[in-house]
C-alpha cells in the first residue's frame, strides 16, 4: 500500500497542474498582504465604524499578522475547495483519459486498494495545499506585520461583535484550524475523487463538485425553518467554516474571556464528526461503485 | 500440455445486447494464440474480461488453472498486457512508466533490470525522455517493454500492431516469436491482420458476434484440403444450374455463386469438368489465406461445418 502511496505522489509531483494550486494561493496571499501593507488602515476604519465610539484600540497594532491571516483564511477557504478539486477530481478519470486505468486494472492490485490509494494521495495533497497557506498566510504575515493581540469581528445574531484574543493565545487556535479546515476540504477531495469514477475526463468532475459545493453553500445560506431543520444538519458545507469556532473564545459569565478557552468546543466537535461521517460515506461508495464498473475506456 | 486459459461459456451483456455469447476455448502453455474477429466481434470485450477490466455476465475463467475471479492478484502478477493503444504516463519519461507498472506488478526493480528492458525493445537511447515525445511505433515498444518487465507467463496483446508502420509490424512479428519460441510464453493475441496472426499463431479462434465461429490449429485450418475457388464464367446463373447436377453440387458454397470449397488438388478436374459440361471460362481463382477464410466464415456462418471441432 506505501509502496503505491509513493507512486501516486510521485505521478502528482510531476504535474505541473498540482502547482497551479500552489501558485494561486501565494498569487492571492501575496496580493492580501501588499493590499493591507499599503492601506489596511482604510479598511479597519470601515470595519471599526459602528464600533468606533464603545471600543478603544490602536488600529496600527490591529493590523497583525495573525489578523492578516484570519482575513486570508476567512477569503481563501471558500475558493480553495476548487483547487482541491483540481486535483482530486482528475485521480480516475485522468487516468481513464489518458489509458492507463486499463493498464492500472490489470495489475495484481485490488480496486479497493487503488481507490484508497488515490484517496490517500488525494488528502496529502489537500494537506500540503493547507500548509503552504499557513506558511504563506500565517508565517509570512507574521515576518512581514509582526505579532500582536488579534481581533475578530463576528455578527452574532443580530448584534455586532469584536473578540479579543491576546498573542499567546493564538497560535494553537491556527494549528487547530488548519487542522480543522483539512479535514473540511478532505471531504470535497472524496466527493471529487467520487465522481471522477464516473467520468473519462477531469473536467466533469471538476464542474460537478464545484456546482454541488456551489448549490449546498448557497443552501447552507438560506435562513428559512424548515431547511434549518430539516436540511442544514445534513449538508457539509453548513460544516465548511467551522474553523472559525476555534477562535471564538469562550468568556465568564461576567462577559470576561478566558485564556485558551472555546466559547463551543461540542459544537466544533460535533461538525468534525459529521465531516469525517461524510468522508467516510463518500469514500465508502466509490470503492463500492468502481469495484462493480467496467472498465472500458 | 498444461492449460493455460481455460474460457467456459463465457457471457457478457450490455442491457439487451449480447457483445460476449457462451464463448468457449483454451489456450494451452507455449501457444501462441490468435484471437480473430472483425470490429465489434467481442475480441476486445473477451480480452477485457480476462483482465477483470469487465466482469462477466456469467461463465467461468481459469487461469493457470485457477478460477480468475477468485485468485484475481495471483494470477495477474504473471500476466503481462497491452490492450488496444499502449497508452502510458505522457508527461513521465519511459524510464519512470517502466518503473511504476513494475513496482506495480509487484517485483524488485532495479535500474539494471529497467535499462535492460528498455535495451530490448531499442528504447535505452530514449530512456528518460517524456512519452509524449515518442513516435507511435516507440509507444508501442515501451507498451511491451511493461508488460514483459516482471516476466510473465502468459502475454496478452490487444490489437499490437495498431498504428504501426510495415517495420514497426515487422519488428513486432519478431518479438512476438522470439518470446514464444526462445522465452517459451504463452501469448495471445488479437488482431485485424489476418496475414500477421498467419504467421505468428500456432492456434486461434475465430468470433463472430460474440460467439465461437471456429477453434483449431492454424496448419489444420490451413490445410490445402480448404482451398476456395471461385469461378467466372461467361453464363454463371447457367453454369451453377449445371454444376448443381454433378458431384461439385456439394462443394458449392451457400449464398456464394461460382464459389467452392475443396482440396487444392482437385481444382484441375474441376477445369475438365466444367470444360466436359461446355462451360467458357473467363477465370479461377484458388486461395487458402487465412484472410479469405476468416472473411468467409465471418459472413457465411454455415460454411464452418465441414470443420468443426
Amino acid at each position: 500500500m506505501w509502496n503505491l502511496l509513493q507512486i501516486e505522489l510521485f505521478k502528482i509531483s510531476k504535474r505541473p497542474r498540482t502547482y497551479i494550486a500552489f501558485a494561486a494561493i501565494a498569487a492571492i496571499v501575496f496580493i492580501f498582504q501588499f493590499a493591507f501593507k499599503a492601506d489596511g488602515q482604510s479598511y479597519m476604519d470601515l470595519m471599526l465604524q459602528s464600533v468606533k465610539d464603545s471600543f478603544e484600540l490602536e488600529k496600527t497594532k490591529a493590523i497583525n499578522g495573525y489578523f492578516m491571516c484570519y482575513i486570508i483564511l476567512n477569503t481563501l477557504l471558500i475558493q480553495v475547495p476548487i483547487l482541491v478539486a483540481l486535483i482530486a477530481a482528475d485521480s480516475i478519470s485522468g487516468e481513464a483519459n489518458m489509458g492507463t486505468l486499463r493498464l492500472l486494472i490489470s495489475k495484481p492490485i485490488s480496486r479497493t486498494q487503488l481507490i484508497l490509494v488515490k484517496f490517500a494521495a488525494a488528502t496529502i495533497f489537500t494537506l500540503l495545499l493547507l500548509l503552504w497557506m499557513a506558511i504563506t498566510s500565517l508565517v509570512i504575515s507574521l515576518l512581514v506585520f509582526g505579532a500582536d493581540d488579534m481581533l475578530i469581528f463576528r455578527v452574532k445574531g443580530e448584534e455586532s461583535q469584536i473578540l479579543q484574543i491576546t498573542k499567546d493565545d493564538i497560535m494553537w487556535r491556527y494549528m487547530a484550524a488548519f487542522g480543522y479546515a483539512t479535514v473540511a476540504l478532505t471531504v470535497i477531495a472524496a466527493l471529487s475523487l467520487f465522481l471522477s469514477i464516473f467520468a473519462e475526463n477531469s473536467i466533469g468532475p471538476i464542474i460537478a463538485t464545484v456546482c454541488i459545493v456551489i448549490v449546498c453553500t448557497i443552501i447552507s445560506n438560506i435562513n428559512v425553518p424548515i431547511i434549518d431543520k430539516n436540511v442544514k444538519p445534513f449538508l457539509f458545507t453548513s460544516y465548511l467554516v467551522g474553523w472559525k469556532g476555534f477562535f471564538y473564545i469562550g468568556t465568564s459569565p461576567d462577559g470576561v474571556p478566558i485564556k485558551g478557552s472555546l466559547e463551543n468546543w461540542p459544537a466544533i466537535r460535533k461538525s468534525l464528526f459529521i465531516l469525517i461521517l461524510h468522508i467516510v460515506v463518500i469514500v465508502s461508495a466509490s470503492v463500492v461503485v468502481f469495484r462493480k464498473r467496467d472498465i472500458l475506456s | 500440455m498444461a492449460n493455460i486459459i481455460q474460457v467456459d461459456h463465457l457471457c457478457k451483456s450490455y442491457n439487451q445486447n449480447k457483445a460476449v455469447n457462451d464463448l468457449s476455448f483454451t489456450v494451452n502453455e507455449g501457444d501462441v494464440y490468435g484471437f480473430l474477429g472483425q470490429n465489434g466481434a467481442g475480441k476486445s470485450t473477451t480480452i477485457r474480461m480476462l483482465l477483470t477490466l469487465i466482469k462477466p455476465t456469467s461463465g467461468q475463467i481459469s487461469i493457470f488453472g485457477k478460477q480468475l475471479s477468485h485468485h484475481r492478484s495471483e494470477i495477474l502478477s504473471q500476466v503481462g498486457a497491452v490492450i488496444e493503444k499502449p497508452d502510458l504516463y505522457k508527461y513521465l519519461s519511459a524510464y519512470h512508466n517502466l518503473s511504476i507498472f513494475a513496482k506495480m506488478s509487484g517485483i524488485k526493480v532495479t535500474r539494471k533490470l529497467l535499462m535492460d528492458q528498455l535495451q530490448m525493445v531499442g528504447l535505452e537511447q530514449r530512456a528518460h525522455d517524456k512519452v509524449k515525445t515518442f513516435s507511435q511505433g516507440m509507444k508501442q515498444r515501451l507498451g511491451i517493454a511493461v508488460a514483459l518487465v516482471h516476466d510473465p507467463r502468459l502475454i496478452i496483446l490487444d490489437e499490437p500492431t495498431n498504428g504501426l508502420d510495415p517495420q514497426g509490424i515487422a519488428d513486432m512479428r519478431n518479438l512476438i516469436l522470439k518470446l514464444s519460441k526462445e522465452m517459451g510464453k504463452t501469448v495471445v493475441i488479437s488482431s485485424h491482420l489476418l496475414s500477421e496472426i498467419e504467421l505468428i499463431a500456432s492456434r486461434m479462434i475465430i468470433i463472430n458476434k460474440g460467439e465461437k465461429v471456429i477453434e483449431g490449429n492454424v496448419d489444420e485450418l490451413l490445410d490445402p484440403a480448404h482451398t476456395m475457388v471461385d469461378i467466372d464464367t461467361t453464363n454463371n446463373k447457367e453454369t451453377t444450374e449445371k454444376l448443381l447436377q454433378t458431384k461439385w453440387a456439394t462443394y458449392l458454397q451457400k449464398g456464394k455463386p461460382l464459389q467452392l470449397m475443396m482440396n487444392k488438388e482437385e481444382v484441375p478436374q474441376l477445369i475438365n469438368d466444367l470444360v466436359a459440361i461446355n462451360v467458357q471460362l473467363l477465370s479461377v481463382n484458388s486461395s487458402h489465406s487465412l484472410e479469405n477464410y476468416f472473411l468467409s466464415l465471418t459472413t457465411n456462418p454455415g460454411y464452418v461445418e465441414p470443420f468443426a471441432n
